[in-house]
């Protein structure tokens, strides 16, 4: 067998999830070769400003690498970026390139994260139709964002909601349409949902729910919609926000078990030995919540890449991290934690009105997940009081003058 | 260019090289400094780069902002020196700081 400084470690895929593997690979010891092979030819690179601040203007291209290029010298992990993993190998345990290179593995890190799902109307597939997903996109988009443009943006998700904000922000008359009947939907309660739609509505935008597009009029560029309540939407650009799908063709093609992503264990690893699998492209599981999810989330990737790690370096732990998640919209800070699915009472901390409040989601008294607008204190406990999976009592959460920490005294 | 130390809760020191401008959390993670994960890249929305100043700089860095301030509340381990380093821009005349990061994050 060799030693470990003679092995290889070719992690696919250079977001976030790839970024904190090949630092945590060395900070837990392995002094093998590690190769970190992206698609895009930027270096790993903060996502969630790219809908946000990076988008406004407000952050420059440059404070968005995660880390610098020296600090991958300084790890000594070879970045190839621009170059597209084609195919596995898991029988010789080699990956096939797109410039027509063939690099063994000892160890495979499919770290390849999700993509915009697309609008599939052939009338919708134009040039000022955008998604957010890449610096590349964001490239593009960016320049059309300027004072009196009318921005059409196709879902009330996190991202549309986002871009929605932005826009506003730089002048642009906007519109979001979300299909279902509130935004939000699939993460947030009603009360939640009904508050970021009054916000938005408050700050200009006119968003419409329950409302979905018919058709895309226009010649090269889409110039109008027409909607499923029979009126027509003339526009200048169409940001779509409905979703990511995770990248799991490699995973795919090589024979993997797949369902909703690359289906992998507590420990990161895949239905393949030697194959792992982190980030938004990986349904796992999850220890502390005691099941299975595909989540898509920064810390969560971050979390999963730590997990992959420990195994591969030898010293497993079972990947148990409450997942939590962020989005700035305007001047609301928003902070998530835990997932609230089967959540049987919501209790309002704060004051909804003055924007400024905590949400609880609780099951039998147990805080499930929160959400915190304009509460970072608030937040901050929550995370530790889903943590602790602790009853506590719902009068105490909503009551003000009741100091929130104290609920985690004997936590 | 100034140095930076920080110094785990083992001891263990850290001798980082900071440029001006850039966030301590930034040079942090630029470094490898265990214990620093800034996990919001910077948004002030993790906690996750907390710092303990050392008391002979405690009054040479700027006040907290009002955001720093209420993740700091909620957050463990807090005293006083408590700072969430990607919100401190280094500066030429720190040369020399010391940051000890808590023994939760390390």
């Amino acid at each position: 067998m060799s030693s470990p400084s003679e092995t290889t470690v070719v992690v696919v895929g250079a977001g976030h999830a790839g970024a904190e593997l090949v630092s945590a690979l060395r900070q837990k010891g392995y002094s093998g070769r590690i190769i970190l092979i992206g698609e895009e030819t930027e270096l790993p690179y903060h996502r969630p400003p790219l809908s946000k601040v990076y988008l406004s203007g407000e952050v420059s291209r440059e404070s968005l690498l995660i880390r610098s290029a020296t600090a991958y010298d300084k790890l000594q992990v070879e970045c190839w970026t621009g170059v597209q993993v084609l195919s596995i190998d898991s029988q010789g345990r080699t990956v096939s390139l797109s410039d027509g290179r063939v690099q063994a593995y000892d160890k495979l890190v499919l770290a390849t994260g999700g993509r915009a799902r697309r609008l599939e109307a052939p009338a919708a597939q134009r040039p000022n139709v955008h998604y957010v997903r890449t610096l590349q996109d964001i490239d593009g988009l960016k320049p059309m964002f300027t004072a009196g443009r009318r921005l059409l943006v196709i879902g009330g998700g996190y991202i549309g909601l986002e871009a929605a904000a932005v826009g506003i922000k730089s002048g642009l008359s906007v519109t979001v349409l979300e299909a279902a009947p509130r935004v939000l939907a699939r993460v947030a309660a009603p009360e939640i949902s009904a508050f970021y739609e009054r916000a938005h509505r408050r700050r200009g935008v006119d968003l419409r729910t329950g409302v979905s597009v018919l058709d895309y009029l226009g010649g090269d560029r889409v110039e109008a919609v027409r909607l499923s309540d029979g009126s027509e939407l003339a526009l200048d650009l169409v940001v779509v926000g409905i979703g990511i799908l995770p990248n799991d063709e490699l995973a795919r093609d090589a024979g993997l078990d797949l369902d909703n992503g690359i289906m992998v264990n507590e420990f990161a690893q895949t239905s393949t030995p030697d194959i792992l699998a982190v980030g938004d492209c990986a349904n796992h599981v999850n220890a502390f919540l005691d099941r299975r999810v595909r989540i898509e989330s920064v810390p969560s990737a971050q979390e999963q890449a730590r997990t992959a790690a420990a195994t591969i370096c030898g010293s497993p732990a079972p990947h148990a991290a409450v997942p939590w998640f962020w989005s700035d919209q305007f001047d609301l800070k928003l902070q998530m934690v835990g997932l609230s699915q089967g959540y049987d009472q919501l209790v309002l901390r704060g004051d909804v009105e003055a924007e400024s409040f905590c949400a609880f989601y609780l099951k039998d008294g147990v805080v499930l997940s929160a959400d915190a607008v304009n509460r970072p204190q608030d937040f901050m406990v929550a995370k530790r009081l889903v943590a602790s999976r602790k009853q506590v009592s719902a009068q105490a959460l909503a009551d003000e003058q009741f100091p929130l920490k104290t609920l985690l005294s004997d936590v | 260019m100034p140095t930076v130390i920080f110094i785990e809760s083992n001891e263990m020191e850290h001798r980082v090289e900071a440029e001006a401008g850039c966030s301590l959390m930034q040079v942090a993670m630029d470094n490898f400094v265990p214990g620093i994960y800034g996990e919001c890249g910077g948004a002030c929305s993790c906690a996750t780069c907390h710092v303990y100043v050392d008391p002979a700089w405690e009054h040479c860095l700027p006040p907290r902002s009002s955001d720093e301030s209420f993740m700091l509340e909620g957050a463990p381990e807090v005293n006083e020196r408590s700072r969430l380093c990607c919100q401190l821009k280094m500066r030429e005349e720190w040369g020399g700081l010391v940051l000890r990061i808590p023994a939760t994050q390390g």
